[in-house]
């Protein structure tokens, strides 16, 4: 029989949080940002199929870093949760608070109890009437909750790239200036000033879908060509 | 919540809502219930709805009418839902059954929409909504029926398309034109002879509010249009940019000149 070697509880826990820190870092980054128009949601991903932002219901979206197959089936479980609770109650009783707490407790359940932590960041944002019912909740791998107010930043050089969004984010932003500050935001490491309309995904949460579109989903994603045209506006 | 670790969603991964809730909350479908022995009291049943295609799209129109035997269960009551962006469904039967069944269907596409990151096609939603029904086929063996009318607007092959159920969720596509419920015979009858092909989306409308408007006057379980109330049927359209719900003033115009038409006429019928 072998020997398990002692190991302190608190060590155990360090280098879980260490091991996922690194599997985050390897990632490019998220940036979230509440305008006034709605909330932007733009991430660095050239692929237009494999998504890291999503939809979860009426007026809540979901974005993450991290691995793709955890996050992905985080994000699916988000939409059961969110379909199944609408379902039985009503629309209007799925929050992003709710899920986030269920999110929470998953990502902590994991971090503590399985093989390996999850190697995920999530940010979970639902839509106000106005911008002061907005709601932004960052979620870590071991689930700590943050409500943050503004914007999020997430993945590899989240400290740099929310230097650049806290410079130069203001509420009266429109989503064309968003877009903007979150590719400028994005570029933090690179040669370029801002990243192409080709090289980032992005979406928004508007702020009233049901006037401009006729739909109660407010969640729209933005095609390359929009985000091309969206950021050329600047001149 | 599923317990999220990976390998443990991997085998619970599904698109369809459906089968979420068979595995983890049965509960909630509106159907698979087992019904105790005895008789079922009276329950609203929703009635008649109409459909018709026409160049470049489909539409949908139901009457406001719920009935509990010979008693008015309902003057306000829709039958006529958008279940997403591209499709319409009505459904005539029992009422409280058949809008679970219609919430559950809109559910059923959204999610997989949220999930699959795509629309079903046309095909596939239709033979969701036939599995549906016959999932509810216990429930109808105990008279509890819910037979929809599914129209939508098939973007691969650009055109408006029609499907009929019957009560085992057996799927029929239609042409031309379709009716549902109690007052389907006297619709159907009228769309034999308003229907014809190169209408207009407005004719469209026009034909349809008229079937109705003949549905009710044979059939007591079919509400006519009601001035008094300001009640109109719910008549939605669907073409290339989406389901939309034709707006009420349009279709008190519609209702307004069908009426005032019969009474020049001034014959029998």
């Amino acid at each position: 029989m072998t020997q398990q070697f002692y190991v302190s509880p608190e060590q155990l826990m360090k280098d879980r949080a260490d091991f996922a820190r690194k599997g985050i870092a390897r990632g490019r980054s998220v940036v979230v940002i509440s305008c006034a128009d709605g909330i932007a949601l733009v991430a660095e991903n050239p692929s237009p199929s494999l998504h890291k932002i999503g939809e979860i219901y009426d007026k809540i979206a979901f974005a993450a870093v991290g691995k793709y197959n955890e996050f992905e089936s985080l994000r699916q479980a988000g939409v059961r949760y969110a379909d199944v609770r609408g379902y039985s109650y009503d629309r209007e009783d799925v929050t992003a608070r709710g899920l986030a707490s269920v999110y929470a407790q998953s990502l902590g359940a994991v971090f503590t109890a399985e093989q390996k932590p999850f190697e995920v960041e999530l940010a979970v944002a639902e839509v106000g009437h106005t911008q002061a019912g907005d709601h932004l909740y960052r979620l870590t791998f071991d689930g700590s909750i943050a409500d943050e107010n503004g914007f999020v930043v997430m993945g590899g050089l989240a400290e740099q790239v929310a230097e650049t969004v806290a410079g130069g984010w203001k509420a009266d932003l429109n989503l064309a200036g968003a877009l903007r500050l979150a590719v400028k935001a994005l570029a933090t490491d690179k040669e370029v000033d801002a990243l192409p309309g080709t090289a980032v995904e992005a979406a928004v949460l508007d702020r009233s879908p049901e006037s401009g579109r006729g739909s109660r989903r407010a969640f729209r994603r933005l095609r390359a060509d929009e985000i091309t045209q969206l950021l050329a506006g600047e001149a | 919540m599923q317990d999220p670790s990976a390998g443990h969603l991997a085998t619970q991964a599904t698109s369809s809502f459906i089968e979420h809730l068979q595995r983890s909350r049965p509960e909630l479908l509106p159907f698979n219930q087992a019904l105790p022995a005895g008789q079922i009291p009276l329950v609203p049943h929703a009635t008649t709805i109409v459909a018709l295609s026409y160049p470049g799209g489909v539409l949908m129109a139901g009457d406001r009418r719920a009935t509990m035997g010979n008693v008015i269960a309902s003057r306000h009551i829709e039958k006529v839902f958008p279940a997403d962006e591209y499709s319409v469904l009505g459904i005539a039967g029992t009422a409280g059954l058949a809008i679970d069944i219609t919430r559950l269907f809109q559910v059923e596409l959204e999610h997989y929409e949220k999930i699959e990151g795509t629309l079903l096609s046309l095909d596939g939603k239709a033979n969701r909504l036939g599995a549906m029904i016959r999932g509810n086929l216990p429930m109808a063996m105990q008279g509890l029926a819910v037979i929809p009318l599914f129209a939508g607007f098939d973007q691969s092959a650009g055109v408006g398309r029609l499907f009929s159920y019957d009560v085992t969720g057996g799927r029929y596509e239609e042409l031309e034109h379709h009716s549902v419920g109690s007052g389907s015979v006297f619709a159907r009858g009228a769309l034999k002879k308003l229907w014809r092909p190169n209408l207009t989306e407005d004719e469209a409308v026009a034909v349809a509010v008229e079937a109705l408007y003949d549905a009710a006057d044979d059939d007591s379980a079919t509400g006519g249009p009601d001035p008094v109330r300001q009640l109109w049927p719910v008549v939605y359209t669907v073409n290339r940019a989406g389901a939309r719900r034709v707006p009420e003033r349009e279709l008190a115009a519609i209702a307004g000149s069908i009426v005032e038409s019969r009474a020049v006429a001034g014959r029998e019928a």
